[in-house]
């Protein structure tokens, strides 16, 4: 009898392993997908650039102007899970990423996939980029094709022995990684589409405005709502329409705002959102007024911040 | 009377922490006064008010008086507390943040000294003043709601 359960219980645990290891493993996209994403124009592809703010983590700390362009990585990020160092994504066919294939690109874009199928943390938003058009992804390739390569060595993350095991990240992505939309809109109105799109994917700001889970999952209940900053400190701001988000801004306002840096009240903008901005402005002002839109769109949720001594 | 006893105690302490807290307030202050003087240039470079050559100068001056005196009101003590959105690296790096500032200091003054007399003069001043403000946020302060 005992060993008839022993053996119940091996079975058992061998068929979860199994299943786990299962659902672990890579998922790439659709050859078909990746047949029909087309070559890209690079043209196109520096204002996804632009919207997606690649440099602002892939180039030198505190890079200004065409600086951002030189994209050698290094750049710290510094979480509660670790410090990650963003790699080099120039087109140094060594050190960077110039002898991928344009599909092992889409498949880190929109899957989080490593060349050699390995799961990347998301410290590189791919969450939000799963719901970007493989096009446009295509259209990147061709732009970061036309940059300078650089030869600096990749920093290996520096992260506690517990997420040092990648394949732990299907799970997680498993949880976590889609490509639906988070917000319902009216799906002709073009305006909301094109701001829907550029938040929830290319410009990933749900990554730092939306609270996050204890196994670091976005919380979409609280969609744009603010949180303890994932890098750094501090608290970024909600950015929903509620009153103790920015409800008192105009489409007008949000638009200015992302264009010049300033606040409504004159304040300006501080910290990483300074190289977001200066990302922002660089897209057509279209871009920036379906921001603004989707923005007056989402569902007002209120800002639940943490205690702190003083305040 | 118990309220009153416990009320007088609290003052105390409030009062043993005021000198920090005086500093905190009295910068808070010193960038609003700065924010609002910009939001007179902003209004004027965007066409949304008449340029004022007058009120012009007294926004480039307003700046530029904040910037006297301003790193004191970064003493040792102030890191927290009155919800201050100040970054540690005010004091990590002081020479830093002294150089940025005595920045500030120096484009506006150049902006006062040039007085713009007409809205081309006033878009070419506003330019390089204008920057110091993320700038120096960018590095000094932590986002806050």
């Amino acid at each position: 009898m005992m060993r008839r359960l022993a053996t119940l219980v091996g079975i058992l645990g061998l068929a979860a392993a199994v299943f786990l290891w299962v659902l672990s493993g890579p998922n790439p996209l659709p050859d078909e997908e990746l047949a029909a994403m087309g070559d890209g124009d690079a043209a196109r592809g520096e204002t996804v650039f632009w919207a997606g703010g690649c440099g602002s983590c892939h180039a030198a700390k505190g890079a200004k102007g065409d600086d951002k362009l030189t994209l050698g990585g290094r750049h710290p990020l510094v979480t509660p899970f670790g410090t990650f160092y963003a790699p080099n994504i120039s087109p140094h066919t060594e050190h960077g990423i110039g002898a991928w294939t344009r599909d092992q690109f889409a498949n880190a874009m929109a899957r989080g996939l490593a060349p050699d199928g390995s799961h990347y943390y998301p410290a590189f938003p791919y969450t939000s980029y799963a719901c970007m058009e493989l096009a446009d992804i295509a259209d990147l390739w061709a732009f970061l094709g036309t940059l300078e390569p650089v030869d600096t060595v990749n920093l290996d993350h520096d992260l506690p022995l517990i997420f040092s095991i990648r394949r732990g990240l299907g799970l997680w992505k498993w949880l976590f990684l889609s490509d639906q939309p988070v917000v319902a809109i009216d799906e002709a109105d073009a305006q909301l589409v094109r701001g829907r799109y550029l938040v929830e994917g290319p410009a990933h700001c749900g990554e730092c405005h939306t609270p996050r889970n204890l196994i670091g999952g976005v919380d979409q209940s609280r969609w744009l709502a603010g949180g303890p900053a994932p890098e750094g400190e501090g608290f970024i701001p909600n950015i929903t329409p509620h009153e103790t988000g920015i409800g008192s801004w105009t489409a007008d306002d949000i638009a200015f705002s992302l264009e010049s840096g300033f606040t409504p009240e004159f304040d300006s903008f501080g910290a990483s959102m300074v190289s977001v901005q200066d990302n922002m402005a660089r897209l057509p002002a279209g871009d920036r007024e379906a921001i603004a839109a989707y923005l007056k769109h989402v569902r007002p949720v209120a800002t639940r911040k943490p205690v702190e001594p003083g305040q | 009377m118990r309220k009153l006893f416990f009320g007088l105690i609290a003052a105390g302490v409030m009062v043993a922490g005021s000198a920090h807290a005086d500093a905190i307030a009295d910068r808070k202050a010193t960038m609003k006064g700065v924010g609002g003087a910009m939001g007179t240039l902003v209004r004027m470079v965007r066409g949304q008010a008449d340029f004022d050559a007058q009120a012009a100068l007294a926004a480039f001056t307003t700046m530029n008086n904040a910037t006297t005196g301003f790193v004191d009101l970064f003493p040792e003590g102030t890191e927290t507390g009155g919800k201050t959105t100040v970054s540690a690296k005010v004091w990590e790096d002081r020479a830093g943040f002294e150089a940025a500032v005595n920045k500030f200091a120096g484009d506006t003054a150049a902006a006062v000294a040039a007085a713009p007399a007409d809205l081309d003069a006033l878009k070419a001043a506003f330019g390089p003043v204008a920057g110091n403000c993320n700038a120096c946020h960018e590095v000094y302060r932590i986002p806050q709601q």
